[in-house]
C-alpha cells in the first residue's frame, strides 16, 4: 500500500514524468513477457533437438539427422549452455561428443563477438556433482576461460570429486603445498599433506609421485590396497599355443574350475597351484610359477567377495593375448602380443553378485624370441569408474 | 539477409576460395596424393627465430600429425590430458596464425600409445569443402570449414579391438565421395570406406592381422585411368575399387609398415625388399614387377619422387634413384634421426629431423647439396606441409608457419 501512496503522490506532482515512467514500466514488462514466452518456446525446441542429438547412434546411420538437430542447435544463444551441459547426463560417449562440441561451438562464437557465457549458472552446473563429470568439466574449462577466479576458488575442494579431471587438478595444488612445506622443513605437516593427496589421486604419475614423497618422509603406502589390485590366485598351465591357436581353443578352466582337477597340458599333467604376488603394482608374472616358457596359455583364478551387487570396472592391463570371465561369462578378450602394457590399458564394465564371485584370467604367450617378449604377465585391479579401488571384502590392509 | 541470399554468398565465397587456392591447398598427409611434393616456389632455404618465421603459435596439446591446408585455413589436430583422451581439432588462420576456431572431443576409445607418439598422430584429410580428423582412439570427425560439425564416429565401437597399443598413425585419405580409414592392426584389423557426407559405412575390408602405421595412397594419376586405393600391408598389398572396396588387384609380398607407398607417373613405389617400382595394368589382377633395389630401402621416412628421382631416408641416409631404373645415383649423410618424411618444391627436398633441424637439400644430378636450413629447438617427430609459398611444421607445443616474407608469401 505504501508503493500505490508514493505513487498518487509522485503523479500529483509530476504528471507527465510519472506516465513516462509508467509507460516505460508496461512496455518492459510487454517485452519481458514476450522474451518470456520466446524463451520457453526455444527451451521446447532446444529439448526437441537435444533428444535428436542423444538418439545418435554408434553405426553412423543417424548422422544426417543429428547434423541438422547440432546445426540449429548451436545458432542458440550461451543462456542454453547449462540444459546442453545437463543433456550429457546419462549420454553414451558418441552422443555426448556431439553435445560437447555443441558446447564449444556455442561458448566460442558468444565470446568471440564479445557476448557473455552465464557464469553463475555455469559455476552452479559445475558444483552440482548429480551432473556426469564430462559435462561439468566443460562448464569449468569455460568457466575458467571468463572468470579468472575460478580454478583457486573451486578446484581445491574437489579432491574426492567424482570427476577424475578435477581430482588430478586438486591433487596437483597439494603436491605444491607438499612439496612447499619439505622446503620448509615442515615434514608432519607434509606427510599430513600428502596423504590427503593420496586419497583423492587416482592416476599413477601422481601416486608415484606422492609415494616416492611419503617414502622419503618414512612413510609406506599399502598400493595394492590402494588401486585395488587382485593379489592372491591360483594358475595352471601350461596349455598349447603353438601358432597362437591356443587363444581361441577352450582349455578345460574354461569350462570347470575345479581347484583339485588335473588336465593334460602342452607337456604332461598341470593342475592349480597358489601364486602370491608380491609386486606393488600387482604384476602375476606367470614365468615366476610356470617358468620362461614359449607358446603357450595359462589361466588364473581368483574369487571376489563382494558385499552386496554392484557395477565395477575390472581393469587389465597385459602385454599378452588375454581374455577375461567373471562367474563363467566372457567379458573381452584380446588377441595382441608384445605391442605394450599399462595400468588400465583395457576397462571393462561387470556387475559383481553378493558373496564369492570367480574370475579367471586367460593369458597366452606367442612364439616371439625378442629380449622384450619374455614377459607372460597381467594386472588386474577392481574398481569404479573414478578408479577408487573396491576391494574384495574381508581384504587385509598390508602393512 | 534472407536465408537464400546468405546461401548464395556463402557458396560463392567457397567457389572463389576454392579457385583461388585449389592448386595450393595440402589436403592430406604428406599434400597431393601423398606424394609430399609442392609446384610452389620461393620457399626460404634457411630459417632462425628471426629470421623467415611468418608466425609461431602455442598449440594446447601433444600430436605428431601434419597440418593440412584448405585455402587460408590450416587444421591440425592435438590431444591432451593425462590419458590423452581429449582430442582436440584447431584451424588456423594461414596469414595470420589467428586462431579461428577449435573443437574438442572425448576419446571413445582406447588410448594407449608408445610414448614417442600420441593420440593425435594421424593427419587429418580434407575434400576442400569438409575436414575429416581421426585419432589413433578411433574417433573420427568431420567438420565444414566453419568448424560446424558434419558427424562424428566411434569406430572402436563396431570394431571392438581395432586398435593397437603402440598406437594407430595411418592417415585417411578421401578419395571421390568415400573417405578411406585404415585401422590396421594384430587383432581386428580392418580398412573402412565411408560416405564422406554422412559418415556412414559403405565397406568393412577384413586386412592382415599386423600392425600397419602407413597411409592409404591413390592409383590413377594419368588421363583415362580410374582412381583405385592401395592399401599395403606387412604381407601383401592391394588395389581396391574407393565407392565399393572391392580388390582389383594384389602384390603379394610383405611391405613395409611404417613408410607408405607413393605413386607418380602411373608407377607405384612400395617400401618392399627395399624398394620395388609396381605398375599395375588394366584387366590384370597382378601387377608388372618394373625393378627392385634393396639398397634403396626407407626406414620411418616414406619415399619422395621428384624431378625423375626417388629419394628415400634410412637412418639418417639420404638417397636418391633413378624413377625408371631404380639404380642408386647418390646419398648424402644427414643430421640425426628422421621420423618425419621428406617433401620437395622448387628443386629442394625439406626434411626436419626428430630433434627439430631443418635440413634443405638442392638436387642435383650427381649429388645433394646442403642449404642453409634452420633449428627450430623442439622435438618434432612430424612431416611438414607446404601450401601458399610457405612451409609448416608442428611440434608437440607449436605450430610454425616459416616462409621468406612476413605475411607468408
Amino acid at each position: 500500500m505504501a508503493g500505490v501512496r508514493w505513487g498518487v503522490f509522485l503523479a500529483s506532482f509530476y504528471p507527465e514524468e510519472f506516465m513516462m515512467i509508467l509507460r516505460g514500466a508496461v512496455a518492459g514488462l510487454v517485452l519481458f513477457g514476450i522474451l518470456l514466452s520466446g524463451s520457453a518456446v526455444r527451451s521446447a525446441e532446444v529439448s526437441t533437438l537435444l533428444s535428436s542429438i542423444r538418439g545418435v547412434v554408434s553405426d553412423g546411420s543417424g548422422n544426417q539427422v543429428a547434423a541438422r538437430s547440432w546445426r540449429e542447435l548451436v545458432t542458440q544463444d550461451a543462456t542454453h549452455l547449462p540444459a546442453i551441459l545437463a543433456a550429457l547426463d546419462g549420454a553414451k560417449p558418441l552422443p555426448a561428443n556431439w553435445l560437447c562440441l555443441a558446447v564449444d561451438t556455442i561458448a566460442e562464437r558468444t565470446v568471440a563477438r564479445g557476448g557473455s557465457l552465464p557464469v553463475k549458472r555455469l559455476e552452479t552446473f559445475v558444483l552440482d556433482t548429480a551432473h556426469a563429470p564430462r559435462g561439468r568439466r566443460l562448464a569449468f574449462e569455460w568457466l575458467s576461460r571468463v572468470d579468472a577466479t575460478a580454478a583457486d576458488r573451486l578446484i581445491p575442494k574437489m579432491l574426492l570429486d567424482p570427476g577424475v579431471e578435477f581430482r588430478r587438478d586438486a591433487v596437483a595444488r597439494l603436491l605444491l603445498e607438499g612439496a612447499d612445506l619439505i622446503a620448509k622443513d615442515q615434514k608432519p605437516a607434509a606427510v599430513a599433506v600428502y596423504r590427503r593427496a593420496l586419497e583423492g589421486a587416482r592416476d599413477n604419475d601422481q601416486v608415484g609421485t606422492i609415494v616416492d614423497k611419503l617414502k622419503s618422509l618414512g612413510e609406506q603406502v599399502d598400493l595394492p590396497r590402494h588401486f585395488g589390485f587382485l593379489m592372491d590366485w591360483r594358475v595352471i598351465g601350461a596349455f598349447d599355443n603353438t601358432g597362437r591357436k591356443g587363444f581361441a581353443t577352450e582349455f578345460p578352466p574354461e569350462r570347470e574350475l575345479n581347484r583339485k582337477a588335473e588336465y593334460e597340458g602342452k607337456e604332461g599333467q598341470v593342475h592349480w597351484q597358489d601364486y602370491t604376488t608380491k609386486d606393488p603394482y600387482g604384476m602375476v608374472d606367470l614365468n615366476q610359477p610356470l617358468g620362461k616358457l614359449k607358446q603357450t596359455v595359462a589361466y588364473a583364478w581368483t574369487d571376489f567377495h563382494s558385499e552386496a551387487a554392484q557395477q565395477v570396472e575390472f581393469r587389465l592391463g597385459c602385454k599378452n593375448a588375454w581374455k577375461v570371465w567373471l562367474n563363467g561369462e566372457l567379458l573381452f578378450g584380446r588377441d595382441e602380443y608384445h605391442r605394450g602394457m599399462r595400468l588400465d590399458q583395457y576397462r571393462m564394465k561387470a556387475t559383481l553378485q553378493p558373496g564369492a564371485n570367480q574370475i579367471l584370467v586367460k593369458a597366452c604367450q606367442n612364439e616371439q624370441t625378442e629380449s622384450w617378449t619374455v614377459e607372460w604377465q597381467f594386472q588386474l585391479r577392481v574398481c569404479d569408474a573414478t578408479g577408487t579401488a573396491i576391494l574384495s571384502a574381508g581384504a587385509p590392509p598390508k602393512p | 539477409m534472407n536465408t537464400s541470399f546468405s546461401t548464395v554468398l556463402r557458396v560463392w565465397g567457397v567457389a572463389v576460395t576454392l579457385f583461388l587456392f585449389t592448386g595450393a591447398d595440402w589436403l592430406r598427409f604428406r599434400g597431393p596424393n601423398g606424394s609430399g611434393v609442392s609446384v610452389d616456389q620461393g620457399l626460404p632455404v634457411g630459417w632462425s627465430e628471426t629470421e623467415n618465421i611468418a608466425w609461431k603459435v602455442d598449440l594446447p596439446g601433444r600430436g605428431v600429425s601434419s597440418p593440412i591446408i584448405i585455402g587460408d585455413r590450416v587444421v591440425l589436430t592435438c590431444c591432451t590430458g593425462f590419458r590423452q583422451d581429449r582430442l582436440h581439432v584447431i584451424c588456423f588462420h594461414a596469414k595470420t596464425g589467428e586462431k579461428l576456431w577449435e573443437r574438442q572431443l572425448w576419446a571413445t576409445g582406447r588410448t594407449m600409445t608408445h610414448p614417442a607418439i600420441c593420440t593425435a598422430t594421424p593427419t587429418a584429410a580434407s575434400d576442400g569443402k569438409r575436414i575429416f580428423a581421426y585419432f589413433s582412439t578411433n574417433d573420427l570427425v568431420c567438420f565444414d570449414l566453419e568448424g560446424n560439425l558434419l558427424w562424428l564416429r566411434g569406430l572402436l565401437n563396431e570394431y571392438p579391438n581395432a586398435s593397437n597399443s603402440l598406437g594407430l598413425a595411418s592417415s585417411p585419405t578421401v578419395v571421390g565421395e568415400t573417405l578411406v580409414v585404415p585401422i590396421e592392426n594384430d587383432s581386428q584389423s580392418v580398412t573402412v570406406g565411408l560416405a564422406a557426407d554422412t559418415g556412414t559405412t559403405r565397406w568393412k575390408l577384413d586386412r592382415p592381422k599386423l600392425a600397419n602405421w602407413a597411409s592409404p595412397v591413390v592409383l590413377g594419376d594419368q588421363p583415362g585411368q580410374l582412381p583405385q586405393v592401395v592399401l599395403q600391408s606387412g604381407s601383401r598389398l592391394t588395389v581396391h575399387e574407393p565407392a565399393s572396396g572391392r580388390e582389383l588387384g594384389v602384390y603379394a609380398s610383405g611391405c613395409a609398415s611404417q613408410p607408405s607407398s607413393v605413386v607418380g607417373d602411373g608407377v607405384l613405389y612400395v617400401p618392399s625388399g627395399g624398394l620395388t617400382a609396381l605398375r599395375f595394368t588394366p584387366g590384370s589382377k597382378e601387377p608388372d614387377l618394373l625393378w627392385q633395389n634393396n639398397r634403396l630401402g626407407a626406414s620411418t621416412a616414406t619415399p619422395l619422387l621428384y624431378r625423375g628421382k626417388v629419394f628415400t631416408v634410412n637412418g639418417s641416409i639420404l638417397k636418391a634413384g633413378d624413377m625408371k631404373t631404380g639404380k642408386l645415383l647418390w646419398q648424402l649423410r644427414l643430421k640425426g634421426s628422421f621420423s618425419g618424411s621428406p617433401i620437395a618444391s622448387d628443386g629442394r627436398i625439406y626434411l626436419f629431423n626428430e630433434s627439430g633441424l631443418g635440413q634443405v637439400i638442392e638436387i642435383g644430378e650427381d649429388r645433394g647439396r646442403r642449404l642453409k636450413g634452420g633449428e627450430l629447438g623442439e622435438k618434432i617427430l612430424s612431416s611438414p606441409s607446404m601450401a601458399g609459398g610457405a612451409l609448416y611444421i608442428r611440434s608437440d607445443a607449436h605450430l610454425w608457419k616459416i616462409s621468406s616474407t612476413a605475411t607468408g608469401g
